[in-house]
């Protein structure tokens, strides 16, 4: 637990294994993997379950959403206790979408692939993107289809080669370019094998009240983890260049490490958590658009593997602020707030007579 | 010309034997011209005289400068339906003026603007020539303005020839034009000129006369559209999703309007709904079926290119046991071509839509009203048995004029269905999403944010248990098969019961939904006055249930007439029920124009001579 921030160390806890809530880690866990030995995408359950645990949600208020694909079955494996929805290929978003505009009261957490994202679903995600749904959108990126056995997908750097020596010709769709293009205010990029960066990435955007999106490269050990992969994982150990060293700060836990003066920047969550980036090699202002796409156009350019809070603005208002939701749920609207009154009906015929 | 006391005796003997209020007018412009609103000031006028009035659009898929035609039938008797011959035809159009003339029937009377005179070159017609240019200079002086003017001045001359009170067009210019002073004004002068100048110059043949009658008090004319809007708002919508297509998009904006109108909570002032326009239909019916297993009554509208996007989403809906609603205003075919004409070609695929065995409840309105409460009601049965409802309507009923009774307000409750809540579960102490706890094939569902230890359950397509767990095994996935079958037998319980109409003496019988209705009661006065009394009923859901089986099984024959060409609705009849397959005949209609009556009475008269 204190590998995912420095401002967590908390003794106590440990000893009695229970969050804020009074939950133990078991309760954010879900049925056993049924992926292969050794798949990025277990460890990024594992990274969820931790984080989910960590922040202490309610396992109920948990929507867990996915489309299809190895990724997409995922959610059957963290969180046993909220509902969930494999839907179809390449939808979620549209699903997720839907969910949040029923009951924004809920924390929708959707897990994606790159086929299901950035091939079937890509118009359907730069949407909902657009449109600033509520959700922790994970792309759980392999650069293959695994669950069809290893073709290449639409996330495959140009000159990726293929298990079977096929080279990619095309270029990469990077999702996390096309988010900041289109106001997407959380957008960060990571690895499966970065235990504690994405640990803090994730506690982050369950606080973001709008898209957060994180695409963590997480390599198929079975179909894309040979030499001339780009997204295996030898691969992206060796080039994983992190823009800064990220912690996440509770809202309900008080700051309690001193951190360097001038190098540790803190960008404020809406819920009064705090994210920590400190320096590394770059300099690096996440709030900074034009700077954060130039930065990705320059790194596939150099395929330069960059990790972190590649963007954040906090300012884009919600679907649900801008549709003026109501606080209450409307699934759950009494009767009464769902039909008008037969005066109302009887004005409106008269318009008509 | 101008008016003699011998011209006045001449009309006033034709008009001793004119036949009145029953007649058909057919007006040819190009489309964006704003001819729209004088037609719709025509059908007022008449139907504010008492006279029982339908209008038909038959226009273009286009914005400006395409041929559209525009019919109103008048008639006394109440027959709406589309006929297919004009009485009275304004032609207006240079494009179409040639194929116009040509089509019409001798003794039809033609008004033709000047400017075209030159293309009538038939003798058995009544032809008024109109000098609709010069007339619409002296009203408006803006050149601009003129093209829009012009079309009001040809009511002024059909109420000369019609007898049209202008009173009556006044008051439907002012009703038609009441947040436009100017253009109120405008149109009224324009009316008046061509009113006085044709009064002044043409000399009406009388055959066909306007008078005031009681037959439209306390009625309403609505758009079919709007009348599905209203039932969507009344019946307890709270997320809209949808994407722009004719010809259903005016069920959206309509909705829209009215939900910002009657839908606020009291309390903060804020919607009690949500609606989003959508990227795709792909996405608006994912929205749909999100909100709806989030727990909302949620419901989106298109048309058949829709359907087709939506195809894999409506079988997660059946299968994963999700409310969602679609309205399907039924069009013509894919693609471009057609999208502005009517056809009922959406039956089969809305009551199969998706792949596997997937079958859906579909609710077939037939007038205005029922577009209401179907709409409304559509809400209520998709909660209640947790799966997609289509509300199949079409471009006839939901974008063309009807005269309608009021609505009545819902009595019915909103019903929620199956759901339990944290309460429930704690009482029952137990939940399997997918167990047949009741016998009717319903199984009971829970809402996300259900604060519970039993209410959380995984969603999925298919391979579930009763418990919603993985299962790949047959026997579970054979017993859930099962028992959406024993579901849709219990949504046979639950659908609008058909409208039978028997006539004594009659031993065939007629099946017809949807537009179709006005059509097939004409065509029943129709043979019955040559004395071949047919029994009529109108059904209006799938799946059928026992009224449809006995009302076959009764009749020697009966044929199912329908706005397509493979006799969809006829084909799931007849496979309903195989042992009365061949009694089942079917009298089709797919042209892209609205039925009519004399199609019905020619299809059925042919297959009766020759059995």
């Amino acid at each position: 637990m204190t590998a995912q921030s420095p401002s967590t160390p908390k003794p106590a806890a440990k000893v009695t294994k229970t969050n804020r809530l009074g939950l133990e880690l078991k309760v954010y866990k879900g049925a056993d993997s049924t992926l292969c030995n050794g798949c990025g995408h277990d460890a990024i359950t594992n990274a969820i379950i931790k984080s989910f645990f960590e922040y202490g949600v309610q396992p109920h208020r948990v929507a867990k959403l996915s489309g299809i694909g190895c990724s997409s079955k995922t959610t059957a494996y963290f969180l046993g206790r909220s509902h969930g929805f494999n839907a179809v290929h390449g939808r979620m978003s549209a699903i997720a979408t839907g969910s949040n505009l029923a009951n924004r009261t809920l924390l929708n957490i959707g897990v994606s692939g790159d086929g299901d994202t950035a091939s079937i679903g890509l118009g359907n995600f730069l949407h909902m993107v657009r449109r600033n749904a509520q959700i922790v959108y994970v792309i759980e990126n392999n650069g293959c289809y695994g669950l069809t056995k290893g073709q290449f997908s639409a996330t495959a750097d140009k000159g990726a080669v293929q298990k079977g020596g096929d080279v990619n010709q095309m270029t990469a769709i990077d999702c996390c370019a096309l988010a900041i293009e289109l106001g997407c205010g959380f957008v960060a990029r990571s690895f499966s094998g970065d235990a504690k960066q994405l640990g803090a990435l994730l506690k982050a955007a369950i606080a973001h009240p709008g898209t957060a999106l994180l695409d963590v490269v997480s390599p198929c050990v079975t179909f894309n983890n040979h030499e001339g992969s780009t997204k295996s994982y030898p691969y992206s150990k060796e080039h994983e260049d992190p823009l800064h060293e990220i912690g996440f700060v509770p809202f309900f836990e008080p700051i309690d490490v001193d951190y360097p003066a001038g190098t540790t920047k803190f960008l404020e969550l809406q819920d009064g958590s705090k994210i920590t980036l400190q320096k590394l090699e770059h300099d690096y202002d996440p709030t900074d658009r034009t700077r954060a796409l130039d930065l990705l156009h320059k790194a596939n350019r150099d395929r330069h593997f960059l990790t972190g809070l590649l963007y954040y603005d906090p300012s884009a208002p919600p679907m649900a602020e801008q549709l003026n939701l109501m606080d209450e749920p409307l699934a759950t609207l009494p009767a009464s707030k769902l039909r008008p009154a037969p005066e109302a009906l009887a004005k409106v015929m008269e318009r008509f007579r | 010309m101008s008016v003699t006391s011998d011209h006045a005796g001449r009309q006033a003997a034709a008009r001793a034997q004119s036949i009145v209020n029953d007649v058909v007018i057919t007006v040819a412009t190009s489309n964006g011209t704003g001819s729209q609103s004088a037609n719709l000031i025509l059908m007022r006028a008449i139907f504010d005289m008492g006279v029982p009035v339908g209008a038909k659009n038959m226009f273009p898929s286009n914005i400006q400068g395409l041929p559209t035609w525009f019919t109103v039938r008048a008639n006394e008797d109440g027959w709406m339906a589309r006929k297919r011959d004009a009485d009275v035809f304004v032609a207006m159009n240079d494009e179409s003026i040639a194929e116009d003339v040509a089509g019409l029937q001798p003794g039809a009377t033609l008004v033709v603007t000047k400017a075209l005179a030159g293309h009538v070159k038939r003798d058995d017609l009544v032809v008024h020539v109109v000098p609709f240019d010069d007339l619409v200079s002296q009203v408006c002086k803006d050149a601009r303005l003129r093209k829009m003017v012009v079309n009001i001045m040809y009511v002024g001359v059909l109420a000369h020839l019609l007898d049209i009170e202008m009173s009556a067009v006044k008051g439907a210019i002012h009703r038609q034009f009441s947040r436009k002073a100017t253009a109120a004004a405008t149109n009224t002068e324009a009316a008046v000129v061509a009113y006085e100048w044709a009064k002044a110059n043409l000399t009406p043949s009388g055959a066909r006369v306007l008078r005031r009658s009681n037959k439209t008090q306390g009625k309403i004319i609505i758009e079919g559209n709007e009348a599905t809007a209203l039932g969507l708002v009344f019946g307890g919508i709270t997320v809209l999703a949808w994407y722009p297509i004719t010809p259903s998009s005016s069920v959206c904006e309509s909705c829209i309007d009215y939900l910002d109108e009657l839908r606020r909570d009291p309390e903060s002032g804020k919607p009690t709904y949500a609606v989003v326009q959508a990227e795709d239909e792909l996405a608006s019916i994912g929205i749909v079926v999100g909100a709806g297993w989030a727990g909302a009554r949620a419901a989106t509208s298109t048309a058949g290119p829709g359907i087709s996007l939506m195809s894999e989403f409506a079988g997660l809906s059946y299968f994963a046991e999700i409310p969602a609603v679609i309205v399907d205003v039924q069009r013509v075919g894919p693609s471009t071509g057609l999208p502005t004409r009517v056809s009922q070609g959406d039956v089969w695929k809305a009551y199969h839509l998706s792949h596997g065995d997937c079958k859906h409840p579909v609710l077939l309105p037939g007038n205005p009203q029922e577009c209401f409460e179907f709409a409304a009601e559509s809400l209520n049965l998709a909660e209640r048995l947790q799966t997609l409802v289509f509300v199949l309507t079409d471009l006839d009923l939901g974008m063309n004029s009807w005269m309608s009774d009021p609505f009545q307000p819902i009595t019915k409750p909103i019903d929620r269905g199956k759901v339990l809540s944290a309460e429930d579960l704690e009482r029952v102490g137990q939940f399997a999403r997918y167990r047949d706890v009741d016998g009717d094939g319903i199984p009971y569902r829970t809402l996300p944010g259900t604060d519970h230890p039993l209410a959380p359950y995984f969603t999925r397509g298919t391979g579930h248990s009763e418990a919603a767990t993985y299962s790949e095994k047959p026997k579970d996935w054979k017993n859930n098969l099962d028992r959406l079958v024993r579901k849709f037998d219990t949504a046979r319980k639950l659908m609008p019961r058909p409208v039978i109409e028997t006539a004594p003496g009659a031993s065939i019988g007629v099946i017809a939904y949807g537009s179709s209705d006005m059509a097939v009661k004409e065509a029943r006065a129709m043979l019955a006055a040559r004395g071949v009394p047919v029994d009529y009923l109108r059904l209006r859901a799938l799946p059928i249930d026992t009224e449809v089986r006995d009302f076959v099984r009764d009749h020697r024959v009966t044929y199912l007439v329908e706005q397509n060409r493979d006799a969809q609705a006829a084909s799931i009849l007849r496979l309903e029920m195989p042992e009365r397959a061949t009694a089942v005949r079917s009298v089709l209609h797919y042209s892209g124009l609205p039925i009519d009556a004399q199609s019905i009475v020619d299809g059925i008269t042919e297959q009766e001579a020759m059995s």
